[in-house]
């Protein structure tokens, strides 16, 4: 029974008790404002830590790490792994859910810089290995030039790709580094391209103080062919990182007699776990932020539910009366019912749109923010907080309601 | 028109029982007006009570406009009230942030009339009851005997079966009393069925018809009637 005329009670009732529906009114209002504003500022976290990943969920890294410690099939104790082609062959031959394999090298040990020279500049920086395709997984974007193609990798090619650092460094600002010729550890390269990153992190740093070449190249011109420094596994689209990189491993510790206990021989970065401890992390603060802002609009619903009970008790004679004239129970618990769902609605209501005014204000502020970027709040979620509200509303109506439906005319219009 | 046998009616628990009621016969014929007095306790209240349909018994028959009345559900016995029953109490009971129109129209509500005619039937009756301009006007800002008016306009608006009274002039002067007494001739008149509730031996001595209750009882059956 949706009528003008009950529009007119609610509002009259709700308005002749002012302060008192203002007062609970505002507590709903929080509870939703506080469920926008941490969603948001959750969402935000998780879109600054999105970006930083960018597609590393889908990358694993695989090393040898540390030299056997246990024995199998009668071989000494202390031998060191060494990744090589066949390796490489015998995964992508047999691994599923893998897109490909690529083997890294660099020039010295792990991320040590080299000495490079151009011309009489000179400079310290690293010298990694990389594969056409993969400027994406290092983070990298091509600014000037190209990055390293398959030509290069056939015909073993002395092409490099340097981070602006490297430019800067080696290059005046007005020289074009395209074409160039630059000497890494007495090796002569000619830079084909410049690349800056959009890794977000400081990571961003290393990349930008990097030389990359074509790893085949690398290998042949400092003398490792034998060997890859570790291996990057690019997991195909909806396959398990996890399940790949144990199939992998498996596959590492059976061509190299590596015994099944011995963990420590292959070391590997998997994305998807990084990745996956952060979502967990999201998961974790979304859940805390329903808990907290459900509770607060719970609370506000007993407020409301609070101010209709009285509501109930005062208007006792009128509901008595109401029902001597012929209001069935259904007639008076949609009253009560219409008037509590108008009182969280309305108040919810505000406080969603206040929340979203809020996020949409302090959203430019971290426009450029690494870690915190554009809290917002989807209308999936808007919805659900919005089915909250109505579902405490009924909540708060059902105590009153169920009072005013027990009313008993008799009683009520007794005169005193 | 009301037909009840043997009603008996009690108050309180099992282990403290009030017997109120102690076996009611009474036949109220259509356009009957029909006068309840007895001393104050002699349950007079829980007789109309049950009457209208506010309130149950505990064994006999009723029949109300010949249909059988036994344990109605709550929405039954409102559904039944809203038609067939009118009510008007002693203290007025009229809701007092809605103006003299919008009190009588409320029945109405309750029957899904819509507004514009509601407000039609309301003015019609208020206009009966010789307040037909004071329809604007709250009811605290009119005097006891316009307020039972009103309350009168209200009961008859649904064009009920029977008009049931509690002590309508109660709280009124005695002139006051006369023009309502006055007002419920006319409606009797007009063929309503009234049964009113009083103490006064004037008002009474104005219906058709007296009823004594005495003890849950009725009384002296031999003096009930007057000729009008
Ligand atoms: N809800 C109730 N619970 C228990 N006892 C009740 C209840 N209502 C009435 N009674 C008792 O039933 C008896 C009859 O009450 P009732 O109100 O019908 O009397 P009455 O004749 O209308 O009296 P009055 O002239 O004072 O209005 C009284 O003794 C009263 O105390
Ligand atoms: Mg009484």
């Amino acid at each position: 029974m949706i009528n003008l005329d009950h529009w007119r009670d609610i509002a009259q009732t709700l308005t002749r008790h002012r302060l008192r529906t203002l007062l609970t009114a505002f507590g709903v209002f929080w509870g939703i404002f506080m469920l926008v504003l941490l969603l948001g500022a959750g969402r935000g976290l998780e879109n600054g830590v999105t970006t930083r990943f960018g597609g590393i969920e889908n990358v694993v890294f695989i090393w040898s790490a540390y030299p056997t410690q246990r024995s199998l099939a009668g071989l000494a104790v202390g031998r060191r792994i060494t990744l090589s082609e066949a390796d490489v062959d015998a995964i992508n031959a047999r691994a599923e859910g893998l897109r490909r394999v690529y083997g890294i090298n660099r020039v010295g040990s792990w991320g040590s810089a080299q000495y490079v020279t151009r011309g009489a500049q000179s400079g310290s920086f690293g010298v990694k290995g990389t594969h056409p395709g993969l400027d994406q997984v290092e983070n990298l974007q091509v600014l000037n030039g190209r990055y390293v193609n398959a030509l290069d990798m056939q015909q073993k090619r002395k092409v490099a790709i340097i981070g602006t650092r490297v430019r800067d460094v080696l290059f005046r600002a007005d020289e074009n580094p395209i074409g160039a010729s630059i000497t890494i550890y007495g090796v002569p390269f000619q830079v084909v391209g410049v690349a800056g990153s959009f890794d977000p992190t400081e990571n961003a740093n290393n990349d930008l103080e990097t030389i990359y070449i074509p790893n085949r190249t690398l290998r042949y011109a400092f003398n490792q062919v034998d060997r890859f420094n570790n291996l990057l596994l690019l997991v195909a689209p909806g396959a398990d990182a996890r399940e790949v990189e144990q199939q992998v491993r498996e596959i590492l510790r059976e061509r190299h007699k590596i015994h099944p206990q011995d963990v420590g021989v292959l070391g590997s970065f998997n994305g998807q776990e990084e990745y996956e401890k952060f979502l967990g992390l999201f998961a974790g603060i979304r859940l805390f932020s329903w808990i907290v802002a459900i509770g607060t609009i719970l609370a506000g619903a007993v407020g409301v539910g609070n101010i209709m009970l009285i509501v109930v008790r005062e208007r006792t004679r009128e509901i008595g009366l109401r029902k001597a004239l012929g209001a069935t129970p259904r007639a008076i618990v949609s009253t009560i019912v219409q008037e509590s769902l108008v009182l969280t609605a309305l108040s919810g209501y505000f406080g969603l749109a206040a929340g979203v005014a809020v996020l949409e204000a302090i959203s430019p502020l971290f426009a450029t923010n690494d870690s915190f970027r554009s809290p917002e709040i989807d209308f999936a979620t808007a919805l659900l907080a919005l089915a909250v509200l109505v579902l405490s509303g009924l909540f708060a109506a059902w105590l009153p309601a169920a009072r005013a439906a027990a009313v008993n005319p008799i009683i009520a219009l007794q005169d005193e | 028109m009301i037909k009840l046998e043997a009603i008996h009616k009690y108050y309180g628990t099992a282990a403290q029982r009030l017997h109120v009621l102690k076996g009611i016969d009474l036949h109220i014929e259509p356009g009957e007006m029909v006068a309840i007095m007895g001393s104050s306790g002699s349950g007079k209240s829980t007789l109309l009570n049950i009457i209208g349909l506010l309130d149950g018994f505990d064994r006999g028959q009723y029949q109300l406009d010949g249909k059988r009345i036994h344990r109605l559900r709550e929405s039954d016995a409102a559904r039944l009230r809203n038609r067939c029953i009118g009510f008007v109490f002693q203290s007025f009971n009229l809701l007092p942030f809605k103006n003299a129109l919008e009190n009588v129209a409320l029945p109405l509500f309750y029957q899904n009339v819509g507004r514009r005619q509601r407000n039609a039937r309301a003015q019609q009756y208020l206009e009966m009851v010789g307040l037909g301009n004071r329809g604007t006007s709250m009811p605290n800002q009119l005097s006891g005997g316009q307020k039972q008016r009103v309350a009168i306009a209200r009961a008859l608006v649904t064009q009920p079966k029977v008009l049931l009274a509690d002590e309508p002039t109660g709280a009124l002067d005695s002139v006051t009393t006369g023009e309502i007494m006055a007002l419920f001739r006319q409606v009797h008149q007009q063929g309503n069925t009234l049964v009113i509730v009083t103490h006064e031996a004037d008002v009474a001595a104005r219906c058709q018809r007296r009823i004594v209750l005495q003890d849950g009882l009725i009384a002296s059956p031999a003096l009930e009637h007057t000729q009008m």
